[in-house]
């Protein structure tokens, strides 16, 4: 019919997910995103350490192991979407969209700086594979809904990931969406939170408690799931569980250690949202080569 | 700029008049059934923003959210993302008035097709009180890059403008009145958003009025012509963003004074969007009619303009000090 079809061609055979890779080998490649991130975290010499390296495994899981898309084709009409609410965590997300081959990773270097197009919180339209606008907290859960929405008008079998924090389930908006996908019954809407237990002021369960956490979402109509969040064969099991239920939305609790690889960063709030300092990136670089393919057998 | 044959400008008692959220509703169920992207999203104000005719027409398109507003413009910002178009309806005070963050993070930042619909601005709401009277919907919007901010006059233009935005890539916000305003336009008057409409040529004073107040300034303009031989220019700032300079320039050239009049806050609406334009690029006296600072209250919706200086005695008053006619 027309010559612009044929960009289409990926809608057959799509880069991702790749079937073929081991959890070593997902592993490594978490190992090679989490040296990236403290690399362009130190250049960039402000922004957030604990989320981005806590979520590592996640977002490698899920980019290279469970979501259809096409870095050559960031547009292509039938992907499946990611979508990342606690935007002040792009560094991962940065991280691992260059790894997965959306632009060139020498760019990362580029975070935060003037006319940069990878933005101090993601902004869409301003780098590829960015698919929604985020930061300011507690809105992307309603933006990956909307979009689970369409999906169903359409009788489309895409599917709709979105990876929220648990320091912003303090945000009203998040339940009023809760609410909405659970209504709405939309199981083709998952969504992966960083239950890492800090946020700025402190731990989340003394600044306003979560718990019971997962009782709470069940109680919105969702189907819920309690993980580890850095074994990666459990983040795919709970990916593929999530894609075969019915009738519901899947929360995945993720639970994850903020600073997860670097061992003077862990479970500390003071590593929410402050960089190392050269010396300490050094320090922290050298633990994570020690760590290389180590992560999956932790439980 | 010439006055369009089709315009109903002599307004009478006789004169038509016309809902203007029937305007929006039953354009929207029209454009449904052309246009298979378009959505409309309700946040439990389904009937009183005239979403019902497309919900009817259209109810696998139609998505209720409940009272939600934040959520009403993120979903929104998402069904944009899959393709949609979405018309996100509530009351200006709940949306833009709540779900402002959502509308500058979600959609404007991110640029995306979402059409905001306002119902309800306004003193003209009336007995509910000051809570849901929203004088402040223009000036929240129009400070947002990227969005498109429309105030329609009429029915008919309410049906045009609701047309125009779904053709418009791009985020809109649309406010809508619940008054049944004179039928001004008509169903051939053209409509462009960003083209402001001249409505009557005349050379000592120039009305810039938008929304319903387009009515009041016209019969402003008849009194002063007959009274007091007054020639007014009046222009119906249908779109105040983007702002039709062109207008304002070629009219301030010609009478030298201008007046606009608005039912929302001076602070922020169209005169201080008029008046950032003039002042910097062709300074002429002018004076801004509307909300004085002040929040309304409960009553009937003509004893409420009066009370807050939004009437056709008040234009002619200010028309005539500026003009030092005693």
């Amino acid at each position: 019919m027309s010559n612009t079809v044929t960009n289409h061609n990926s809608l057959e055979n799509p880069t991702y997910p790749q079937t073929d890779l081991t959890l070593q080998d997902l592993a490594y490649r978490a190992t090679q995103i989490r040296k990236a991130i403290l690399h362009m975290l130190l250049k960039a010499g402000s922004g957030h350490t604990a989320g981005p390296l806590g979520m590592t495994d996640v977002f490698t899981a899920l980019y290279f192991a469970i979501a259809k898309h096409n870095p050559k084709d960031p547009d292509w009409r039938d992907r499946d979407r990611i979508l990342v609410s606690n935007g002040h965590i792009c560094p991962v997300w940065y991280a691992t969209l260059s790894a997965a081959g959306y632009f060139p990773e020498s760019e990362l270097a580029t975070f935060r700086a003037i006319n940069s197009r990878l933005q101090g919180h993601p902004h869409l339209g301003s780098l590829p594979g960015v698919e929604n606008t985020g930061g300011p907290l507690g809105q992307g859960l309603s933006q990956a809904a909307g979009i689970a929405k369409a999906f169903k008008i359409d009788g489309s079998r895409q599917r709709v990931y979105v990876v929220t924090s648990d320091g912003e389930h303090q945000e009203g908006q998040t339940w009023e969406a809760y609410m909405f996908a659970g209504a709405h019954r939309l199981n083709n809407l998952t969504v992966l939170i960083d239950r890492n237990n800090i946020q700025i002021d402190g731990y989340t369960e003394d600044i306003m408690p979560l718990q019971p956490f997962k009782t709470k979402l069940e109680a919105f109509r969702w189907n819920v799931l309690d993980i580890d969040g850095h074994n990666l064969e459990a983040i795919i099991d709970a990916c593929h569980q999530a894609q075969a239920t019915q009738e519901q939305p899947t929360a995945i609790i993720c639970n994850t250690i903020p600073g997860k690889g670097v061992e003077f960063m862990q479970d500390l709030p003071e590593w929410h949202g402050k960089v190392a300092t050269k010396d300490e990136t050094k320090s922290a670089l050298q633990q994570l080569r020690t760590l290389e393919g180590n992560i999956i057998c932790e439980s | 700029m010439k006055v369009n044959s089709s315009l109903q400008t002599t307004i009478t008692e006789k004169s038509e008049r016309g809902s203007i959220r029937d305007g929006f509703g039953k354009a929207l169920a029209e454009l449904g059934a052309t246009n298979e992207q378009i959505v409309a999203v309700s946040a439990d104000l389904t009937e009183s923003t005239r979403l019902n005719y497309f919900q009817e027409a259209f109810p696998k398109r139609f998505v209720q959210v409940g009272v939600a507003e934040q959520n009403l413009i993120g979903v929104s910002a998402g069904l944009a993302l899959a393709g949609k178009i979405p018309f996100a309806a509530s009351f200006a005070v709940f949306s833009p008035g709540r779900s402002w963050d959502q509308v500058r993070v979600s959609v404007c930042y991110s640029n995306l097709n979402v059409k905001i619909i306002g119902g309800h601005a306004g003193l003209t709401v009336g007995p509910d009180g000051a809570t849901h009277q929203a004088l402040e919907d223009i000036a929240i919007t129009r400070v947002l890059p990227n969005i498109t901010v429309i105030v329609p006059c009429d029915e008919n233009q309410t049906a045009a403008a609701t047309k125009a935005i779904a053709k418009h890539v791009g985020p809109c916000y649309l406010r809508l009145s619940r008054a049944k305003p004179v039928k001004i336009t008509t169903l051939d008057t053209p409509f462009e958003i960003g083209k402001a409409q001249l409505l009557k040529e005349g050379s000592d004073i120039t009305f810039v009025a938008t929304g319903i107040m387009v009515e009041h300034a016209l019969l402003a303009a008849q009194e002063l012509q007959a009274k007091h031989n007054v020639s007014v220019e009046v222009i119906n700032m249908h779109t105040i963003k983007p702002l039709d300079t062109q207008a304002l320039l070629t009219t301030a050239k010609k009478t030298g004074t201008v007046i606009t009049i608005e039912e929302h806050q001076k602070i922020g609406g169209l005169g201080s969007s008029v008046a950032e334009f003039l002042s910097q690029e062709y300074p002429v006296p002018m004076q801004i009619i509307g909300i004085q600072d002040t929040f309304g209250e409960s009553g009937d919706a003509d004893d409420l303009m009066e009370k807050y200086g939004l009437t056709v005695q008040e234009i002619v008053n200010q028309a005539k000090q500026k003009l030092h006619i005693s």
